[in-house]
């Protein structure tokens, strides 16, 4: 075992001292073992922040922006870390902003139509059984999607077309065009309205919870791999990474914090509470809005199932070489369904978030959306030739397009300019990685 | 030895194989046995039907009809799962290798090891395939690297690595030396003669006739999906192994002048 050690860090000093003198910064980050593509969209986003602050003459980068950012991006987050699957697969799922409008349209009825008449308005089960049904509806609609790629073969991109024109359809005919209101009073908590965050308090617990696990999992990680006499990653490195990904979570705790209650439900809040008013005011920051929980929580479970469940090495593998894949005795087609199926149920969540945002169910919910879900994944270094793909980089590809969005409205740009702006930005982003990925080769 | 083999049940008896691809008859009522501590080599011409006939053991394509006894039992071998259910491992010609994910994810692929919470077990997959490829090919270091920016020959050491590692009883090369230098080639050529020492049944196919007269024991000949013949290595000659590959004609029935003209 420690020749084998040996020959490992003698194999890599060529290469590192090779490097010393150009691209310093990147053998730096290899020697630590950082991901230098997420790296890479770390920074082009913060640029692009900071970039839109200075033309937004100063109103990209405050605590009220960001978190606005951070409630408009959970839900095509959500869709787009099911998206990475359904890509590395080799498959597409054009269907998701269709299947977000019939599944938002069902919880919707099951809130405002149909529950009432049989357990009475706003009775506390309502928002319960209306999630889970709308969790289950996207099961199935996926799973079947997925069945008919898997089982009957037909093309994923025709399947999930198809699944476009159908669930639309089926959306409108759900309510005749009606527009479905008001959902359940908690229901409406997962869409992030200023009731539906979880207070400075909690935000804090979260952060710091955040930082336990980042170095339970570091230590975790290189405890597990000294233990077979693998080569660490260097102390320095380890440490400092932990540093600052903690740093950055407290950060953004910090940064949401400070944004604090508009007077108006400040005031209702003190009220409800039997708080006297002061002369100045009083400033309760509303913390983490709860579809931002939601989503950083879609986000690690899926992080987890892509890298640490068969499941997920399984996704990857049919993506590399659907053959080899069977040959290995992986039951392809089952899997093509489960991940079609998975997409189903994070569409619903979606779907869920939107609803209650809205307080209503439209048909025409979610419509384009599926351009918007894939593009984030894509941006995110997904490639749809299949097989490759992380769920951090489908998070930011997602907040690279709320941002770009975002940014554009803040300067007042016209809609069709930021289509425009939002293409482009999308073939430039996949040609860099592209570019970047020939050249690791 | 292959008088005393025959005493016993063999390890694989394949019996009037057939496969057909539309109107191609790539496998055509083929019988073949193997076994424990045996080498058959399988050989023939481009297109011969060697892949299609060992796929059908394998479990990676299913025979239109033919029976698969092991140990003398009848075997139902539908999937690529059921054969290693059987301890059938197989080293296919295209590799099958997922391009993207590394070494030890490949040499698993499908058998995973997890941990007790239910996770990949990275590590100790990684400590196995080390382990594995410190005996096939020690200069092997790229464990963290997807297998597509790998050498040929690389790839072919991490098919091998898979086989090796899963302890089978029944080995399938389908040609596992084509990507290989001479050293790599020799290596894997020590390491079948002591898989057979151990006792384990291997049908090696194979275009280097040097190489099957080296490690077979029994060379069957396979011709336009057809076998022409299983013979003992000790009873013939390179020549007329050629030409039951290229002629289709026994050792007893082939003549003179046609063994000339194969020069
Ligand atoms: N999937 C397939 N579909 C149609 N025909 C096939 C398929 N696989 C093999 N064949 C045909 O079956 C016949 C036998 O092919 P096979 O691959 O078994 O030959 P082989 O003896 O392994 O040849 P080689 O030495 O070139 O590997 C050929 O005529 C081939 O064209
Ligand atoms: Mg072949």
């Amino acid at each position: 075992m420690t020749d084998t050690t040996q020959d490992l860090t003698t194999s890599s000093t060529p290469e590192g001292g090779g490097d010393r003198e150009g691209r310093s910064i990147f053998s730096l980050l290899r020697k630590a073992e950082i991901d230098t593509r997420l790296f890479g969209m770390i920074m082009a986003l913060l640029v692009l922040w900071v970039g839109f602050h200075i033309m937004s003459g100063g109103t990209f980068l405050t605590p009220r922006n960001l978190w606005n950012l951070s409630v408009q991006t959970a839900a095509v987050a959500i869709m787009a870390t099911g998206m990475v699957l359904v890509i590395v697969s080799r498959n597409i799922d054009l269907s998701v902003g269709s299947m977000l409008a019939v599944v938002g349209m069902g919880m919707a009825l099951l809130q405002a139509e149909i529950l009432p008449d049989l357990i009475g308005f706003d009775h506390w089960a309502t928002w319960i059984i209306a999630l889970a049904a709308g969790l289950v509806m996207g099961a199935v609609i996926g799973g079947f999607q997925g069945a008919i790629v898997a089982y009957v073969g037909v093309p994923s991109f025709i399947v999930t077309l198809g699944g476009l024109l159908v669930w639309r359809g089926v959306a409108w005919a759900m309510a005749s065009g009606r527009t479905i209101a008001p959902m359940d009073s908690t229901f409406q908590l997962l869409g992030g309205g200023s009731r539906g965050t979880i207070g400075a308090t909690w935000s804090w617990i979260v952060g710091i919870v955040a930082c336990v696990a980042i170095i339970v999992g570091l230590v975790n990680r290189r405890r597990q791999r000294s233990k077979y006499g693998f080569t660490l990653r260097p102390k320095w490195a380890e440490v400092a990474l932990g540093a600052f990904a903690c740093l950055a979570v407290l950060g953004a705790v910090w940064v949401i914090n400070s944004y604090p209650m508009p007077e108006r439900l400040a005031m209702q809040y003190a009220e409800e509470r039997g708080l006297v008013w002061p002369e100045e005011g009083l400033i309760i920051p509303l913390g983490i809005a709860i579809p931002v929980i939601l989503a950083l929580a879609v986000a690690l479970a899926m992080n987890f199932i892509a890298t640490r469940r068969r499941f997920g090495r399984y996704v990857f593998a049919i993506g590399g070489n659907p053959e080899a894949a069977e040959l290995g005795g992986i039951k392809t087609r089952f899997t093509i369904v489960k991940t079609f199926a998975l997409m189903g149920v994070l569409v619903a969540l979606a779907a869920a978030v939107q609803t209650a945002r809205l307080n209503a169910a439209v048909s025409g919910l979610g419509t384009l959306t599926e351009l918007y879900v894939i593009a984030a994944a894509v941006i995110g270094g997904t490639s749809l030739a299949g097989g490759i793909g992380t769920i951090a980089g489908a998070v930011l590809g997602a907040l690279v397009m709320q941002s770009l969005q975002s940014g554009m409205v803040l300067m007042g740009v016209d809609a069709p300019l930021q289509d425009i702006v939002v293409g482009v930005v999308l073939v430039i982003a996949v040609a860099i990685d592209t570019f970047y990925r020939r050249r690791a080769t | 030895m292959t008088q005393v083999m025959n005493d016993r049940t063999p390890l694989v008896q394949m019996r009037n194989m057939s496969v057909a691809f539309g109107g191609v008859h790539a496998v055509d009522d083929v019988t073949v046995d193997l076994y424990g501590g045996e080498v058959v080599a399988l050989v023939g011409g481009n297109g011969a039907g060697k892949t299609t006939l060992i796929k059908t053991l394998s479990g990676a394509h299913p025979a239109d009809s033919g029976e698969i006894y092991i140990d003398g039992k009848l075997a139902s071998i539908d999937n690529p799962r059921d054969a290693k259910e059987y301890g059938i491992e197989t080293i296919y010609q295209t590799l099958a290798l997922a391009e993207n994910i590394d070494a030890p994810a490949n040499m698993f692929l499908g058998r995973e090891l997890k941990t007790r919470w239910g996770t990949l077990d990275e590590a100790a997959m990684e400590d196995a395939t080390r382990k594995v490829m410190g005996r096939l090919n020690p200069k092997f270091l790229n464990f963290k690297t997807p297998v597509n920016s790998l050498s040929g020959g690389q790839r072919q050491s991490v098919a091998i690595a898979r086989t090796v590692h899963f302890n089978a009883r029944i080995l399938i090369m389908d040609e596992p030396t084509a990507a290989l230098g001479p050293a790599e080639t020799a290596q894997v050529a020590e390491l079948i003669k002591q898989l057979k020492a151990e006792g384990i049944g291997i049908f090696l196919i194979s275009h280097d006739i040097h190489d099957v007269f080296d490690l077979a024991d029994r060379i069957s000949v396979m011709l336009q999906g057809q076998l022409v013949g299983t013979v003992n290595k000790e009873d013939v000659t390179m020549d007329e192994v050629l030409g039951m590959i290229i002629i289709g004609k026994l050792p007893s029935e082939v003549t003179e002048t046609e063994l000339e003209t194969l020069h």
